[in-house]
């Protein structure tokens, strides 16, 4: 410092935030592919333990050559979407009660935490008595366990919905019914939406678990069969497909999120 | 319209914040209202705009408000209170909607409040795009559209930085001029206050009380930046407020 030298100043900055890479995500992926066919090729993985990834996409071939893909998978899909979108629905509308009255958050909501924290696939002997062994147990067992994060997630976006926009919409004289549709419904549709995120997963782990009692069709029941055959392959091909179904859910609550929610600070 | 506050007192449980308020205000007339900070300001304008009830007292509407307007007393927010998810024309028809007016003049009264905004180029933009002052100017837009009898606006300038609060200031001036409007301003700016208000109303730290009501009769076209006779009066409302602003700002806030 007593010299009249010139240094640049040392850059302390950047770092902690992320760029996505494709590139990066897919060679990670394919890289531990191929390392795993490599290692059941060479033998330092043996059969026993896991099946090679070819030998499960030949499994997988199989099942689409006999036609049971379409079986097992319409089964799943059915029971799925009847479960989720009900369990959703009513998640919704009923997180939106206790969200706007006070009597019914005071009723509901010790109710919805004492519930939501039983794991759903406990009641399935339950409901096995209560709607029968066929299918309505099964979406039952679906519904009931996305209701619940959709009520949870629903009131908590009503919660913070902006209170300076809901006094704005009082302001200017706006009935309510108007203020819940166009001010309180929006303000709490991202909440919702990372709600459907996380009741997708839910619905698809209970679908499976569902699955595992007394049903003829399904990706569960196919699981359960070859887990109970020691046939490895199949069985990594059935989770393979549970896996694809949980990204493609991702993916479309993904683009909803994208369409609904255009409006927000990127 | 014409507005009177008789006897205003309000409490929030035992802390008395407002107490025992009158004065009137007169149609085309811009009443601000300044004081220190937590004296009540903003609760003043929340039970003039009904939004509130106060513990005692009453506000008067005298006269009838005129029929075309379809809400008498309309805010205008510190923060734009915009929805982020309407755009600048879906914001202004939200307060439209729920009156009886058809899709065409519906449209016709967006069209004309965002030309008297200068806004016209930005009708399908998103709250997310727009400059703090630009949003501002679509929640006075908003206020212009339902043709309000009396405007509440609080602190309409204080969430912007100087250079555009000075714009948005003479745009209010330039509004008021072509077509005089009545307003109460609650603003702790006292620039702002002897800019635009005909009447300046001190508050008291809380309870809020009138000190003093200032009454400047230069008209608001005429009104510089650096006239000293305006400074003259900043510096004897500071004056007034200086030493309640100083015991104002070491209080605990106990809301």
């Amino acid at each position: 410092m007593s010299e009249n030298k010139a240094n640049q100043v040392p850059f302390r900055g950047g770092g902690f935030s992320h760029k996505p890479s494709f590139l990066i995500s897919i060679t990670v992926f394919v890289t531990l592919i191929l390392f795993w066919e490599f290692g059941s090729r060479v033998g330092f993985i043996s059969n026993l333990v896991l099946p090679a990834p070819s030998e499960a996409f030949i499994a997988f071939l199989q099942l689409i050559e006999t036609g049971m893909l379409w079986k097992h998978l319409s089964a799943s899909l059915q029971r799925l979407a009847l479960g989720w979108t009900f369990g959703t629905l009513l998640g919704v509308a009923v997180g939106l009660l206790i969200g706007l009255f006070s009597i019914v958050r005071a009723g509901l909501s010790p109710l919805v935490s004492a519930i939501f924290a039983i794991p759903k696939i406990a009641l399935l002997p339950l409901f096995i008595i209560w709607f029968g062994i066929g299918e309505g147990s099964k979406v039952a067992t679906i519904l009931f366990g996305t209701f619940f994060p959709t009520v949870i997630a629903t009131y908590g976006g009503v919660d913070n919905v902006d209170r300076n926009l809901i006094r704005m919409g009082q302001s200017f004289g706006l009935s309510r019914l108007s203020i819940v549709r166009k001010i309180i419904l929006p303000g709490a549709l991202p909440a919702i939406l990372s709600g459907f995120r996380i009741s997708a997963s839910i619905g698809i782990i209970l679908l499976v678990a569902a699955e595992m009692i007394g049903a003829e069709f399904g990706v569960g029941a196919y699981i359960l069969l070859a887990g109970s055959l020691m046939a490895t392959d199949q069985l990594i091909a059935g989770v393979s497909i549970l896996s694809f179904m949980g990204l493609t859910m991702a993916w479309i609550i993904g683009k909803a999120e994208n369409y609904f929610l255009k409006w927000r600070v990127l | 319209m014409d507005l009177q506050l008789n006897n205003i007192t309000h409490a929030y449980g035992d802390m008395a914040v407002l107490d025992d308020i009158n004065f009137s205000v007169a149609g085309g007339e811009i009443v601000c209202i300044v004081g220190p900070s937590g004296c009540g300001k903003s609760t003043l304008l929340r039970l003039i705009g009904g939004l509130e009830r106060p513990t005692s007292g009453e506000v008067l509407l005298l006269g009838q408000p005129p029929q075309t307007s379809l809400n008498p007393l309309t805010y205008i927010f510190q923060d734009f209170a915009l929805l982020p998810w309407r755009t600048v024309a879906g914001n202004i028809s939200l307060a439209l909607e729920d009156h009886p007016i058809s899709k065409q003049e519906s449209k016709q009264i967006i069209d004309d409040v965002l030309s008297r905004t200068h806004l016209s180029d930005f009708r399908n933009a998103w709250p997310r795009q727009l400059s703090g002052g630009m949003k501002q100017r679509v929640a006075i837009a908003r206020a212009l559209a339902v043709s309000p009898a009396v405007m509440l606006m609080d602190e309409p300038l204080s969430a912007l930085d100087s250079q555009t609060r000075e714009l948005l200031m003479d745009d209010l001036i330039s509004l008021w001029v072509r077509e005089s409007f009545t307003a109460i301003y609650v603003t702790h700016n006292l620039h702002e206050a002897v800019r635009f208000g005909h009447k300046i109303v001190v508050l008291s730290r809380r309870p809020g009380k009138v000190r003093e009501i200032v009454e400047i009769d230069k008209p608001l076209d005429a009104r510089s930046t650096d006239s000293p006779e305006l400074e003259e009066i900043q510096r004897y409302l500071w004056g007034l407020m200086r030493e309640e602003a100083r015991v104002a700002d070491r209080e605990l806030i106990n809301v």
